[in-house]
Order: structure tokens, then C-alpha cells, then sequence
């Protein structure tokens, strides 16, 4: 599928990325490398946009992973389902979950190791446990696409590449920015490289050499 | 932004509109020995006489009930307004509920429901109901957007709203409601002096009958009470407190009110040439009500109000260290907190009420009690703000780091608090009107004894006029001088900014 096709993407009337061509076949997976302000968010968000405008289901992993801090670990996954029910079946999920509902949540929260911490406020976990409560989420919400900032940054690289597998196995296509270039390596089936907003490579993984990884992340 | 006026300046303007104020105020003390009087009610309160317990817990017991009744049906009703704060009808309705005070709220009320419970909780309720919607509203907007973006398009507003804003200010809003809840036990006592059986009441038949020790105790109590509010108030007690205020309240006896009472209010509300059928009598109607009644009110509440803030803003100056122990010490800095607390404590209304008391009827009671009340609330809030600087380790102490630290750091939001006062002094003096001083109140209150509802509702109008006007003027200073950053990011700002413009 085409998303992007020749746009400038940026926020208040400053070009962040010019004139940018994008296109993503399903079962594909994206890995966006590039030290931090090259662009990698502001493509992610430009992404988000064009999925959504073509109807398809996108989970999001946000990098400051956008939770409710005051609500607990289950609650905070059970957000992934929101807008697929009601006001009032909402409501009553807020109050008390149904059992279906509880265990889908559990199920992801498991997937992630969290189910200790299910019932804890998420204003009182650590931060490499809140990004996995946000990886929950997106597991839960299930979709089309998952789109991920970062959403590896703050846990170990056992884990992290734990996780990556888990994303794998739940999503047919993904697109996730990435800041370590192994994780990607083994994720990915293709990797953009971003440097001062200028997309400098596309390539499948197996073309990733040293010298591209020089040029995006050298001096 | 730059400052485009310069602050000593503005504070000369306002000094010397004071000077012309002062040959049109009457100061004069009219007791005849106002020591004497002084005396016996210091006595009072330093020796206070617990021996009328029961009268005295029933008051207090009735000022809690109307409290926690008038704020709870007051928020709760704010709370469905706030998410459609941004619709023109909602906020409208909102400014004009909170733009009349509580005690003129009652004083209608009073005229449809005679001295029976709706008059006070209603009383509470409409204005709070105002100034929770706008306030929720606002804390709403400052909860952090990401979670509710997240959530996409396609999730419904109700949801949206439960799942992510709710949670989000829930912790700001219980403090707010809290800190309502201590304006709201001051307004329910103040509605004692109008005759709803509060602490007003209490106090006004004990100062009436001279005894000066049982007035004493009353204070102490409604001081303990004030002070002590997040110690009894816990949310999960809510439904207690709200439960025992309803029993309280079902006590209540009120004389009956005739047939019809409402009705006749609604038509009375009409201008009286018009419900006679002499459309063209309404402009000499609104001439002699202008000439009589508003013009004279007016000018007397501007020069109380100007007298009173100069007299507040000089309490602040020369307070706003008084609670940081690095210039008064340890032991003077406790003092000063004490004495903060007091004059904050107390309604200004209440105050003025001492005041009189002791001097005889004039404006120096009002211009006293405004003064002092609204200074300790901005010397206390400046207080706060001088303990917070960070100084480095060899600043000087004592009033040499009064002078040269804490006056110039403090001196914007000095400005900028004695500016959000303003508008609130300019309320309280039109008020002031009811204990007998000429100010808008006054008139309104007499309007109401004649039972002319039409004056009376005209004159509201016009004291709601004067404030918004009033507050126009002040945040343009404000914006001019550069000092209405003092609602800037953060929640303890925000906080302290609510509070500057609270009870």
C-alpha cells in the first residue's frame, strides 16, 4: 500500500521531512534508525494519519507511552478496546471489567510479564514497566499495523529482543523506530535510515552494512 | 512579553486615586468610646464562655450542614457544566451565576423561599455552581491530552472523558472541592446575619445580649473548623458528611411561605412602569434609580474599595516575610502564620461586623476588615512564594534580605495579586452595604425591605456590571505590566492562581 507519496511533513509550517515517498506492503516490517530529532516521529505520526484515513487498524506505541497514571495496569490495557463498544459498556468496564474482557487484558499484560502488577496503579511502576503496560495495550488492541516510537527504549536488551519477537507474532505488519541497530537487525524486514530530516537509506535488512550505519550515526 | 507600563508607576496611579478618595470617605468613629468596647470584646475573646453549648453546637452543626449541602449541589452541578464550559450558553450562564455574591443571592432567595433551607443551600449552590464549572473546566483542559488522543477518533466523547480526563484531574479537583468547602463554610456562617440559623445568627444574638465570652467561643470554634477541614473531610467520607447534612437540615423549621411566593417574585422582577402599563415610564424610573440609588452606591463602594485595597496591599508589603523564618525567626515567623491564619479565617463580612461593633457605623469598618482579610490572603501567598526562593547560602537575613531579596523578587506577583483582589474587594464592598454602610448593598437591601424587587434586581445588575468591568481593567494592567504570567504552566501555580482569586 502507498501511504506516503511525496509530502512534507513537519509541524507549525516548518518542513521536518521533504517531499517524502513511502510505501508499505502488508506483512512487512519497518524499522526506522536515526539519532533523535532526524524525523523518526514525525514520520511515525504522518504513518498514523495515513492509515487511519484508509480504514485500517492501527495499535499504537507512543513514546511517552501516553497512559493514565492514575488508573491501574489493567484498566490502562483494557483502553486498548475503547472505541470497539459503547458509552455505557465503557462505563461498566470501567467500574468492573467483565470476565472476558479481564482475562483478553490479562492475557496481554502475560504476554509482557506484568500480571503482578495488573491491579497497581501505573503512577507507581518503574519506567521500563510502564512502557511494557503500553505494549500491553497495543497487544490488546491487536490490528492491521502496529506503530511504535521507541517502544523498546526503556527495558533491557534480553527483554527488549523478548519483546521484539512478541510484536512479531501479533502484528502482520509493524513499523517501529528503533535506537539499536542488533534489535532491528533481527526485527525488521526492511530499515529506513533518517538523518537531518532527508530519508538517506531504504533497504532490505540483509543490505544494512557498517558504512550505512556510519553515515547515519557518525559525525 | 515586555512591560509596556511600568509597575511603579501603576502603583502610583492607585495611590494617588486613593488621596482622592480619602475627602469622600467617612472615617469617623462614631462610638462614643470605642476602647472601652475594644476591651470588653478582646476580654470575650481571650476568656471565650463554652457554658451555651447547646445553642453554640447547634449553630455549628446548621453553618456545616448548609456548607457541605450548598458545595456539593453547587459542584456537582459545576461538574456537568464544565465539559461544555466552551458552549457560549454554558459559560454565559456560568458568569452570570457566579457574578452575584452569595449573600445577594440569598437576599432573593429569601423573598421566594422565606428563612428555609433552599435559601441557604441555593444560595451557596448557584454561585459555586458558576465557579465550579469554570474551574473544572480549566483543570480539565490542563490534564494531559496523550492518553485521550490515543484512544482515536472513533472512541465516543463519553468514554473519552471517563476513561482518560476524569482519572487525569481527579486529584486537583478533590483539592479544589476542598478548598470550596472552606469558602463555603465561611459564606454559610455569613449567612447567619441575614437570618439563617448559622453561626452568624448565633453570633449577632450573643453580641446583642452582651455576651462578649460566648462570642468568643463561637470564633474559636469557627476558627478550629476552618482550619481543621482536610482533617474531617476525607472523600470516602463524603457520603456521611452528606448524609448527616441532609438530617441536619430536615431540623430546620421555616415559618410558611404564602401561596404563591414564586410567582409573585417573577412579576415583581418587572420594572414597575411596565407592569402598570407606562412603557414610557420606564426612563424616569431609571433615572431616579440611577440618581437615587445606583450612582450614589457606586461612588461610595469605589471609595471603600480603593481605601481598602491601598490599606491591603501596605498589610501584604510589609507581611509578605512575616511567615518566612529567615527575616522574622523562628518564633516570629510562627507568630505571623497565626496571625495570617486569623484574618484569613474570618469572612470580611464578619470582620466588618466586628469592626462595627467596635466603631460605630461608618466606613472605616469596611475599609479595616477588607483591608486586613484580603492582605493576609496576599501576604500569605507571597509568604509562600518568598519561602520557596532559593538564595544563595551567605544572603543577608532579617529585613536587610526583606529589602533587597524578597520585596524586588516578590514585587510581579505582588502587583499581580493586589490586581486579582481588586475585583473581588470592589464584590465585598458593594456587600458591605448590608451592615448598613452606603454602598450598592445598601441600596439593594432597602430596595428589598420596600419590597421593590424591580429596583433591587436593577441594581444587582449594575454591581455585576461594575465587577466585570472592573476585572476588564485588572487583567488589562495585568497584561500590560507583564504580570498575568502568574498563570503560568504547572499545577501549583495554577493552584496558587485559583486561590488569588478565591474566597
Amino acid at each position: 500500500m502507498q501511504l506516503l507519496d511525496g509530502v512534507d511533513l513537519g509541524y507549525g509550517g516548518i518542513a521536518v521531512l521533504q517531499d517524502v515517498r513511502l510505501s508499505v506492503a502488508p506483512g512487512e516490517r519497518l524499522a526506522l534508525l536515526g539519532r533523535s530529532g532526524s524525523g523518526k516521529s514525525t514520520l511515525l505520526a504522518a504513518l498514523m494519519d495515513a492509515i487511519l484515513a484508509r480504514d485500517l487498524r492501527v495499535a499504537l506505541v507512543p513514546q511517552d507511552a501516553a497512559l493514565v497514571p492514575q488508573l491501574n495496569a489493567l484498566r490502562n490495557v483494557l483502553m486498548g478496546r475503547l472505541d470497539d463498544h459503547s458509552a455505557f459498556y465503557n462505563l461498566r468496564t470501567l467500574i468492573r471489567p467483565r470476565r472476558v474482557d479481564r482475562d483478553a487484558a490479562l492475557d496481554a499484560l502475560d504476554q509482557v510479564g506484568l500480571v503482578p502488577e495488573a491491579g497497581r496503579a501505573v503512577e507507581g511502576l518503574s519506567g521500563g514497566q510502564k512502557q511494557r503496560v503500553a505494549l500491553a495495550r497495543a497487544l490488546h488492541r491487536g490490528g492491521d499495523v502496529i506503530l511504535g516510537d521507541e517502544p523498546l527504549s526503556a527495558v533491557d536488551p534480553r527483554q527488549a529482543e523478548a519483546l521484539a519477537k512478541i510484536i512479531r507474532g501479533a502484528f502482520p505488519t509493524a513499523v517501529l523506530a528503533l535506537h539499536d541497530v542488533a534489535i532491528a537487525r533481527a526485527f525488521a524486514t526492511r530499515v529506513i535510515g533518517l538523518r537531518n530530516g532527508v530519508i538517506l537509506f531504504d533497504l532490505p535488512v540483509a543490505d544494512l552494512d557498517a558504512a550505512r550505519i556510519e553515515a547515519l550515526y557518525g559525525r | 512579553m515586555g512591560a509596556s507600563m511600568s509597575r511603579l508607576g501603576v502603583v502610583g496611579v492607585f495611590l494617588a486615586a486613593a488621596l482622592l478618595c480619602l475627602p469622600l470617605a467617612d472615617m469617623t468613629v462614631a462610638s462614643h468610646d470605642p476602647w472601652a468596647a475594644l476591651a470588653r470584646m478582646g476580654r470575650g475573646f481571650l476568656t471565650p464562655d463554652f457554658s451555651a453549648l447547646e445553642q453554640i453546637s447547634r449553630a455549628v452543626a446548621q453553618t456545616l450542614a448548609f456548607a457541605i449541602a450548598g458545595v456539593a449541589l453547587g459542584g456537582m452541578a459545576g461538574l456537568c457544566l464544565a465539559p461544555f464550559y466552551r458552549l457560549r450558553a454554558v459559560r454565559g450562564l456560568a458568569i452570570g451565576l457566579r457574578s452575584v455574591h452569595e449573600l445577594f443571592w440569598a437576599l432573593m432567595l429569601l423573598q421566594v423561599f422565606g428563612i428555609s433551607v433552599w435559601s441557604g443551600v441555593l444560595a451557596i449552590a448557584l454561585p459555586y455552581a458558576g465557579i465550579f464549572a469554570k474551574v473544572l473546566s480549566e483543570i480539565m483542559d490542563e490534564a494531559d491530552p496523550r492518553p485521550a488522543a490515543w484512544l482515536g477518533p472513533r472512541a465516543d466523547p463519553l468514554t473519552r472523558f471517563l476513561w482518560t480526563r476524569m482519572p487525569l484531574a481527579r486529584p486537583q479537583m478533590v483539592n479544589y472541592a476542598l478548598y470550596r468547602l472552606e469558602c463555603g463554610l465561611r459564606s454559610s456562617a455569613v449567612l447567619g446575619f441575614i437570618g439563617l440559623p448559622t453561626l452568624g445568627f448565633q453570633l449577632d444574638s450573643f453580641f446583642r445580649q452582651g455576651e462578649y465570652g460566648a462570642a468568643g467561643a463561637v470564633m474559636a470554634i469557627y476558627i478550629a473548623l476552618i482550619a481543621t477541614v482536610r482533617l474531617w473531610m476525607r472523600p470516602r467520607l463524603v457520603i456521611l458528611w452528606l448524609g448527616a447534612a441532609a438530617l441536619m437540615l430536615a431540623t430546620v423549621q421555616a415559618p410558611p411561605m404564602g401561596q404563591g411566593a414564586l410567582w409573585r417574585f417573577l412579576s415583581d422582577i418587572v420594572p414597575a412602569p411596565l407592569r402598570q402599563g407606562d412603557p414610557a415610564g420606564v426612563v424616569p424610573w431609571l433615572w431616579h434609580l440611577l440618581d437615587g440609588a445606583i450612582l450614589p452606591g457606586l461612588m461610595a463602594t469605589l471609595v471603600v474599595a480603593q481605601l481598602a485595597l491601598i490599606l491591603a496591599g501596605a498589610v501584604a508589603f510589609l507581611g509578605q516575610a512575616l511567615i518566612v523564618p529567615r527575616v522574622a525567626g523562628r518564633a516570629g515567623a510562627a507568630a505571623g502564620h497565626l496571625l495570617l491564619v486569623i484574618l484569613r479565617s474570618f469572612p470580611e463580612y464578619m470582620l466588618a461586623y466586628l469592626f462595627l461593633q467596635v466603631f460605630g457605623p461608618s466606613m472605616l469598618p469596611a475599609i479595616l476588615a477588607l483591608g486586613l482579610h484580603n492582605g493576609a490572603i496576599i501576604g500569605h501567598l507571597l509568604g509562600r512564594q518568598a519561602a520557596a526562593l532559593t538564595l544563595r547560602p551567605d544572603a543577608p537575613r532579617g529585613l536587610t534580605l526583606w529589602g533587597w531579596e524578597i520585596v524586588p523578587r516578590l514585587f510581579g506577583s505582588f502587583l499581580a495579586l493586589c490586581l486579582y483582589r481588586w475585583e473581588i474587594i470592589i464584590r465585598e464592598s458593594a456587600i458591605m452595604g448590608i451592615l448598613g454602610i452606603a454602598t450598592l448593598g445598601f441600596y439593594l437591601d432597602s430596595a428589598i425591605g420596600e419590597l421593590r424587587i424591580d429596583r433591587a434586581v436593577a441594581i444587582l445588575a449594575a454591581t455585576g456590571l461594575v465587577t466585570i468591568g472592573v476585572d476588564a481593567l485588572s487583567r488589562a494592567i495585568r497584561a500590560r505590566l507583564g504580570a498575568a504570567s502568574l498563570r503560568m504552566s504547572g499545577s501549583r501555580q495554577a493552584v496558587r492562581a485559583r486561590q488569588a482569586t478565591g474566597c
